[in-house]
């Protein structure tokens, strides 16, 4: 097609216009036809180009349903033996084959929650330092550049210093409450977590208070408010729902977590009845024992598990980043 | 001055001392684990930790050659992978930016950034290790997933910071669509995309859960990707739950190695976002 268009091209002047100026007349039109050519490469180049983007832009959703779609089918032998009764069966036993995810459940809630509970203070302490008192100067920077480094460090870190340092000090924490002394379990995870997820909440948080219009605070300072009254009745106000949602990333993450609480959780299948007791959280599980599920239900509970963990922590973020994208 | 505002003020500067207090707390952990880090991973580091493999425990002289040339490996298959596609879809999230296409593909993305790692090894694992058994593509694949979120968004917000007319400029000059792109708005925008695919791979380098079940492990040098491959930490992770004080000893030099790889990343990161900003 290409060709037989130049072809045109070059043929057409020479038919119309005679042959009296045919060698001027050559020279451009060949030119022309160069330049015409080229054009319709670019073009072509550049429609490809086009659909590259749209496909790999297409394959993002394709990959999310694939995940999905994967987990679903995967976990169905589990669904359909088990029903129900297997978010609220309270033993995981794969030797006899029964699977009650409510351990892992109420030691994934009960891990993140705690965590969260004794990082918040924390970071929205941060969040308020670094978006309102001190928002310029080194010394901001540098606690605002550590805060963000909290967030790189690798959770299998985490998870060694936890068993080094953290494990001894619940140890003696422990034995001075009178409660056996093991040093594992749901409040050394939380204690791990809550380092981890300070960066979340914080860095948004932070983000957040500096948006906040310096008009609404001035009004508040010209009517004789302190610090605090305009931090306590115009900025948390003001930001509540972008705190919020820092406070949902964060949770997010520290449900997923893996590494690091599965290093210091216990990894014990039964039931937990008090914070100091040894626990599996839903990723734990999953890291402890998927490699060896040999049985066709024991792995499709297992890969249930993890459809469970993919729906909570969508829906989190999901609603976290609505909650953002309103607030900008 | 009444006593009802002295008490106001003092009220204030109470909350303020707390808030400085309890936000400069927030420092001790991580200075603790670096330090903590430092110290006992220093003096393990020489030069057989860095050329030997894995040794049969009770043996001295065991080292870590076999998981860094693994995750060196590992990471750069998954950044060879990853780094295109991330980049051409954040392209077409920051040209088209209101399309039916790029709000799914958005969603997507977003929903992609929030999945756990662990999540992330299970399908790997159903699509790949099931049929294929354990190898370090599929660890590989794993970790490119987790990558690509990263990348689009960086590359998606820098293209966004760009000026409309640059692009413009380019457009009145007859510039077609692909010129304009890989010419002129990926040059202007290269600092931005670069410094998100460093902390993409920073990320990724000391990721652990997906590659429980999919690159798997091994005690020897191996460059056959098709094989299981160790990586460093998922090393960190077996010898620090295992009972051998001489294998703990290797995973404090490993974390520290790994560390240092992470926070140098995370360092140049920062510079490159900094030049950045002050250049626009």
């Amino acid at each position: 097609m290409d060709t037989s268009i130049n072809k045109d091209v070059i043929t057409r002047p020479e038919d119309s216009l005679g042959r009296v100026i045919t060698s001027t007349i050559n020279a451009t039109s060949v030119r022309t036809a160069g330049r015409i050519r080229r054009s319709y490469r670019q073009i072509r180049t550049e429609n490809v180009f086009r659909k590259t983007l749209i496909i790999v832009s297409l394959c993002m959703v394709v990959l999310i349903l694939g995940i999905l779609f994967t987990l679903i089918v995967q976990a169905f032998p589990s669904i359909k033996a088990l029903g129900a009764g297997y978010l609220w069966g309270k033993t995981w036993d794969p030797v006899q084959d029964v699977y009650g995810a409510l351990p892992f459940l109420l030691g994934t809630l009960l891990t993140s929650f705690l965590g969260l509970l004794i990082s918040l203070p924390f970071s929205f302490a941060v969040a308020i330092f670094l978006g309102e008192y001190y928002p310029k100067g080194w010394l901001p920077n540098l606690l605002k550049n550590a805060v963000e480094l909290i967030a790189a460090v690798p959770s299998v870190i985490y998870g060694f210093w936890g068993l080094a340092v953290l494990i001894p000090m619940v140890q003696s924490l422990e034995t001075k409450m009178g409660v056996p002394p093991v040093g594992y379990g749901i409040f050394s995870s939380a204690l791990v977590l809550s380092i981890m997820v300070i960066p979340y909440s914080a860095s948004l948080g932070r983000s957040m208070i500096t948006m906040v219009p310096s008009s609404l605070k001035e009004a508040a300072y010209s009517l004789g408010a302190t610090r605090w009254e305009v931090i306590r009745s115009v900025i948390i106000p003001y930001t509540k729902s972008g705190l919020f949602a820092g406070v949902l990333l964060s949770l997010g993450r520290a449900l997923g977590e893996t590494m690091a609480v599965t290093m210091v959780i216990g990894n014990t299948t039964q039931m937990p009845h008090s914070i100091f007791d040894t626990g599996n959280t839903m990723a734990s599980v999953i890291a402890n024992e998927l490699g060896e599920a040999d049985k066709r239900v024991y792995n499709a509970a297992l890969i249930e598990l993890g459809l469970v963990l993919f729906f909570v922590t969508v829906i989190i973020n999901v609603i976290g980043k609505k909650v953002i994208g309103k607030f900008s | 001055m009444s006593a009802q505002i002295k008490y106001r003020i003092g009220k204030s500067a109470g909350f303020q001392g707390l808030t400085i207090l309890l936000a400069s707390s927030c420092v001790i952990p991580l200075v603790a684990i670096l330090l903590y880090i430092i110290r006992a991973g220093i003096t393990k580091i020489n030069w057989s930790f860095i050329t030997n493999v894995e040794k049969p425990v009770g043996e001295i002289g065991g080292g870590v050659a076999h998981a860094l040339v693994g995750s060196l490996i590992i990471i750069l298959m998954a950044a060879i992978v990853a780094v295109p596609i991330g980049i051409l879809c954040g392209i077409y999230l920051g040209e088209n930016r209101n399309s039916k296409l790029a709000y799914w593909s958005r969603l997507s993305v977003d929903i992609l950034q929030g999945v756990p790692s662990i999540v992330i090894g299970i399908v790997v694992y159903i699509w790949l290790v099931k049929p294929f058994g354990y190898s370090a593509i599929s660890g590989s694949i794993a970790l490119a997933i987790m990558m690509l979120p990263i990348v689009v968004k960086s590359t998606e917000e820098t293209l966004k910071l760009l000026p409309d007319n640059i692009k413009e400029a380019a457009y009145a000059l007859g510039m077609p669509f692909h010129r304009v792109i890989l010419k002129v708005i990926l040059p202007c925008g290269i600092s931005g995309i670069l410094s998100g695919v460093m902390l993409s791979v920073a990320r990724i380098a000391g990721e652990t859960a997906p590659l429980l079940f999919t690159a798997f492990g091994c005690q020897f040098l191996t460059t056959d990707v098709r094989k299981p491959m160790e990586t460093l930490p998922h090393l960190i992770f077996k010898y620090a739950i295992s009972p051998y004080n001489d294998w703990k000893d290797l995973a404090w030099g490993a974390s520290l190695i790994l560390l240092i790889f992470v926070l140098l990343l995370n360092f140049f990161t920062r510079l490159i976002t900094r030049k950045w900003k002050v250049q626009l």
